[in-house]
């Protein structure tokens, strides 16, 4: 699940400035659960949008917005998206781009996308993966320090572990700590006298932007 | 083989103290304060861009040390740069004569004056000591041949009062497994505390040289304890700070009165000062 943040409401204004006619898409799933692309929130950016001299064309809420072909065929239906200046899109950057693929109109961003959410409960979320290409999390006890620690350190705690917090954030508990914690009540703890390599970014970078077709990969 | 690596293993009470480089391009200060320590000390560390306060290259800052005859102990964190940035560094730091480097994580830079940059940490302090030894070997990080190796002489940081302790102790031996032969620490200001901690750490058989930090006031001694961490200032020298009639004084007096303690548990200490740079040869005529 993407976890995404509404931007700041003038960050949003600037970025439509040039524009009159504003068409509002939303996202059925991702940022519909996180209360910031659903049926309220496209709402409240058309009243918004009324109060600032704009004329808000409509809205519609895509079941997953990072869908090109589904955005395809929905604008293609859309009159009223079809006479906008430009859309306003409240989804995470994938969903923003999709959009951007389907239509030759110029698109905003009205959400900052944060990170790859594990639901604790409905409308709460815990960062614990930030899709960085190669997985660490077999010799880290389950526990992500490229996410969860602050300089993502893969061989922690640093120095800045003090009475098991961050020095980031005293309220926090070191990650470090908490993998520690955890080998510990393994009896694998001395495994971290151990270097773990730097990471590959190699994984990550120089990805084709050409569409990726499943396939059964053998191990 | 730097004089330091020399020191430490002749068994030698081994004294550095720690500068940082200015903010800006006027290094006449500096440079008097290299030179009252000179053969006072047996090499000065110099910080890199320390609690992540933007500040000249340490790097330069070592080679101005050097030049003035001084052994530095070149700090490298990976805050601020990549694997290439680093290797590259370090080897031109060998090329400039550089032989002692001390191998940091680096504060995060949410602590300093630019806490919107990009936190790069490509490699940590281990991965960096790793990559020290091989480029000691002739290799770089990726095994590719140099043309000429570096020879440094690597150490390491300590946070010797913090709970828990285990995993610190456990990051020491990874470091030491990395290639750290020496380690300096956090400021220590509790003997016996740093005795329990020494005790533990005696299994690996490795200097470790406790921080010395100059306090001139009670105020600055609470707000250490408040914010930086891993610094913990006991009560009773609060007190001693707090009713001295001359706290600056009684700042360099605590300070001899510990590495006059520490002498008889470890091989060295590190001095450290808040800007405060002036007071450390005070403090040496004392011990």
């Amino acid at each position: 699940m993407i976890v995404t943040d509404k931007k700041p409401r003038q960050e949003v204004l600037d970025a439509l400035k040039d524009y009159h006619k504003v068409f509002v898409i939303g996202c059925g799933s991702c940022a519909a659960a996180s209360r910031t692309g659903g049926e309220d929130e496209c709402r409240e950016w058309v009243d918004e949008l009324k109060k600032n001299g704009k004329e808000p064309t409509g809205h519609f809420i895509p079941e997953e917005t990072c869908h090109v072909f589904l955005l395809k065929s929905m604008l293609r239906q859309s009159e009223p998206a079809a006479g906008s200046d430009v859309f306003l899109v409240l989804s995470c950057g994938a969903g923003v781009q999709a959009v951007s693929a389907a239509t030759d109109k110029p698109v905003v961003a009205g959400l900052n996308s944060m990170f790859l959410g594990t639901t604790y409960r409905a409308g709460e979320f815990l960062k614990y993966c930030s899709l960085c290409g190669s997985c660490v999390l077999s010799s880290t006890a389950g526990i992500c320090p490229v996410t969860r620690c602050p300089k993502g350190l893969l061989n922690g705690p640093c120095g800045g572990m003090v009475n098991g917090k961050c020095e980031v954030d005293s309220d926090m508990k070191c990650v470090w700590v908490e993998i520690y914690e955890r080998l510990k009540s393994r009896n694998k703890e001395k495994i971290l006298t151990m270097v773990n390599k730097p990471k590959s970014y190699g994984n990550i970078r120089h990805q084709k932007v050409e569409p990726k077709k499943l396939s059964k990969k053998a191990l | 083989m730097s004089k330091l690596s020399e020191a430490l293993k002749n068994k030698e009470f081994v004294i550095t103290a720690e500068l940082s480089p200015r903010k800006g391009t006027i290094v006449s200060n500096f440079i008097k304060t290299v030179n009252a320590l000179k053969d006072k000390v047996h090499a000065i560390n110099i910080t890199d861009n320390q609690r992540a306060v933007m500040r000249m290259s340490s790097l330069v800052a070592s080679y101005l040390v050097l030049r003035e005859g001084v052994e530095p102990v070149y700090q490298l964190t990976c805050r601020d740069r990549n694997r290439l940035a680093l290797q590259s560094d370090l080897i031109g730091a060998a090329t400039l004569g550089i032989q002692n480097v001390l191998a940091l994580t680096g504060d995060h830079p949410s602590a300093g004056d630019a806490p919107e940059a990009k936190p790069v940490f490509d490699l940590d302090a281990a991965t960096l000591l790793q990559t020290i030894t091989k480029l000691n070997n002739g290799f770089d990080l990726n095994g590719h041949p140099l043309k000429g190796a570096t020879d440094f002489f690597a150490g390491a940081a300590l946070t010797p009062q913090t709970e828990p302790l285990e995993p610190v102790l456990l990051a020491m031996e990874r470091k030491i497994h990395a290639g750290a032969k020496f380690f300096q620490t956090q400021p220590v200001f509790d003997t016996e505390a740093f005795a329990s901690f020494m005790s533990k750490t005696a299994q690996f058989n490795i200097p470790v040289m406790p921080g010395i930090l100059l306090l001139h006031s009670a105020e600055q001694a609470l707000n250490l304890n408040a914010h930086v961490p891993g610094i913990k200032i006991p009560d009773p020298l609060i007190k001693r700070l707090e009713t001295a009639s001359d706290p600056h004084r009684e700042g360099i007096a605590i300070a001899a009165e510990l590495i006059g303690n520490l002498k008889q548990i470890a091989q060295g200490v590190h001095i450290m000062t808040v800007g405060q740079e002036k007071d450390i040869h005070t403090v040496l005529e004392r011990i």
